[in-house]
């Protein structure tokens, strides 16, 4: 391996520490910092007031369903197109990362072109029928699962290529029934993937801002998110709570992260 | 779940496709490799979810956008808020993609071939910006570049703003992209070059950046993508100023907000027509690399 000249060593890591400090560490240390600038007294406002309260409960249901929903779609599809041959196969794994570069605005029309009570394509009919989807929890789970979903799937299908169907196969040779090995070959050989893929799907659900503000129509203490609620307190100029909030959804996803960077070298060895 | 493995074997449902001597020859060497009836359940069951959920609410998208024909398009993009918005959108986006072009490939190069203590810690501080929710990023954002900024920086409310916000949110992709392709990068071949004369810069150019090309325009191609359609960073770190940091996200809302639906929609199926062209562009890249081996 061809060694760089020491001034060049030393330039592309001030470089890289430089940008990425100035970027993110020291953005990320200010927020933590503003959190804690009266001692608690942020976070303990945050948690006294019942619409951030409600707000933040909110987030965990939507989160939680979106999640759990997600992970039953992504595990079968994954062994759908790793264990099976299908005509479509090919579109179907290509449309499936089309939720990670669609813009969340773009997310939410589309939701709301479909579901919405007025002259929506099914929404009239589902509210007629007492559903409504549009401007209630369903819309909002409807959208995080729509921005979460590829994130298990592209942590399960490398997985299930990498170690094959020899198993499955002498399970089944030996008289095991489909469910009997999907539980105890499968199933244990991509636990780790299915764990990593359900904490991001997780970080990602709990951050949803952009098509949830769409589909939710952010009424405060009702359909209102811990991210929409930390756009309205910043622009009602109560940063404190703003900041405290803020502080709380950093501390979770980076938290995921902390856990998924111990579980990454677990899952190669 | 279970009702994809519930059957055992059966008959596959409907015609099998012929296509391709590559899936004839998987299937005589692996015979399950076709649908079992369970799994035939499971995968209606899938799909009718995803159509429900992505499918049917993205071609609702199309359809509403071609329902008003050309002249939607023409009303919508000759409007110049939205002609300055698409414009912004555009250059900042390009603009932080080559930014990103340089930095992620640099820092890449630190995070493999470096050794300097912390630097776990700058492996994980760069999935930040994946993990950390639009909105905090935008407000994070704020703290060190905004009006009680510690540098003396105001940067909020102009297009500093939005290229800071891009560059936040983009940071990774090419970074994550590299890093894999670098690690497997053999040293063999570049120590082969200096003992036969070559000089660094000539290595670097003739050698490892050619193996990190595919890569890089991987990552380019998605956080040039993850760029043109960013929205909850910018909200509380732009302002949404009109004809100045008015990014195409930010126009899409604004229609929905006045009841639009029809300029809305002609303006997303623009930005989705780039999201797909991106993941054509990547999905051949990727085989073209895979076929090299």
């Amino acid at each position: 391996m061809v060694e760089v000249s020491r001034p060049v060593k030393w330039a592309l890591r001030l470089l890289a520490l430089g940008y990425v400090f100035l970027l993110v560490a020291w953005p990320v240390g200010l927020v933590v910092q503003h959190t804690f600038e009266d001692g608690l007294t942020n976070l303990a406002d945050t948690f006294a007031d019942p619409d951030i309260v409600n707000a933040l409960k909110l987030t965990v249901m939507v989160a939680f369903w979106a999640v759990a929903i997600n992970l039953v779609f992504g595990v079968t599809i994954s062994v759908l197109l790793v264990r099976y041959e299908f005509p479509g196969k090919r579109v179907l794994s290509a449309l499936i990362d089309v939720p990670l570069s669609v813009s969340p605005v773009v997310v939410g029309l589309a939701l709301l072109l479909v579901y919405n009570g007025r002259d929506g394509w099914f929404g009239p009919t589902l509210e007629a029928n007492g559903y409504q989807v549009v401007f209630d929890s369903p819309g909002m789970i409807m959208a995080t699962c729509f921005v979460a979903l590829p994130l298990v799937i592209r942590e399960v299908v490398p997985v299930l290529q990498e170690i094959g169907d020899d198993q499955e196969q002498a399970a089944r040779s030996l008289g095991a029934g489909a469910r009997q090995t999907f539980l105890r070959i499968t199933l244990p050989s991509i636990k780790w993937a299915v764990v990593y893929g359900v904490v991001l799907s997780t970080a990602r659900s709990l951050g949803e801002f952009g098509a949830v503000k769409i589909l939710s129509g952010n009424y405060t203490g009702r359909t209102q998110t811990a991210t929409l609620v930390v756009e309205g307190k910043y622009q009602n100029f109560e940063q404190g709570t703003a900041y405290a909030t803020s502080f709380l959804l950093a501390f979770v996803s980076i938290a995921c992260l902390v856990v998924v960077a111990f579980l990454r070298p677990k899952k190669t060895h | 779940m279970t009702a994809t493995l519930d059957e055992v074997e059966g008959p596959a449902p409907g015609p099998a496709s012929p296509t391709g001597r590559r899936l004839r020859r998987a299937r005589r060497s692996t015979p399950r490799n076709t649908l079992t009836r369970g799994a035939a359940l499971g995968l209606g069951i899938s799909m009718v979810w995803f159509s429900l959920l992505v499918l049917i609410p993205l071609a609702a998208i199309v359809a509403t956008a071609g329902s008003g024909g050309w002249d939607q398009y023409v009303t919508t993009l000759s409007n110049p808020q939205t002609w300055a918005a698409i414009r912004l959108t555009v250059t900042q986006a390009v603009l932080i993609t080559l930014v990103n072009v340089v930095t992620g490939t640099v820092i890449a190069w630190v995070l493999v071939r470096d050794r300097f203590p912390g630097k776990t810690v700058l492996d994980v501080i760069i999935d930040v910006p994946f993990a950390l929710p639009t909105i905090v990023a935008g407000l994070v954002l704020l703290s060190l570049y905004g009006p009680e900024s510690p540098l003396g920086l105001h940067w909020a409310n102009t297009e500093r703003a939005v290229t800071l916000a891009l560059a936040f949110v983009t940071l990774p992709f090419i970074v994550r992209t590299v890093q894999p392709v670098l690690e497997e990068l053999e040293g063999d071949v570049e120590e082969a070059a200096a003992s036969l004369g070559a000089r660094r810069t000539t290595i670097f150019r003739r050698i490892i950046l050619p193996s990190l090309t595919p890569a890089i325009a991987a990552g380019a191609a998605l956080s040039f993508a993850r760029a043109i359609s960013e929205y909850g960073s910018l909200v509380l770190l732009s302002g949404n100023l009109p004809y100045r940091t008015e990014v195409v996200s930010v126009r899409v809302l604004t229609f929905i907000e006045n009841g639009n639906k029809a300029g809305a929609a002609a303006l997303a199926s623009i930005m989705l027509a780039v999201a797909l062209f991106v993941i054509v562009a990547l999905d051949l890249v990727q085989r073209r690399v895979a076929r090299r081996g």
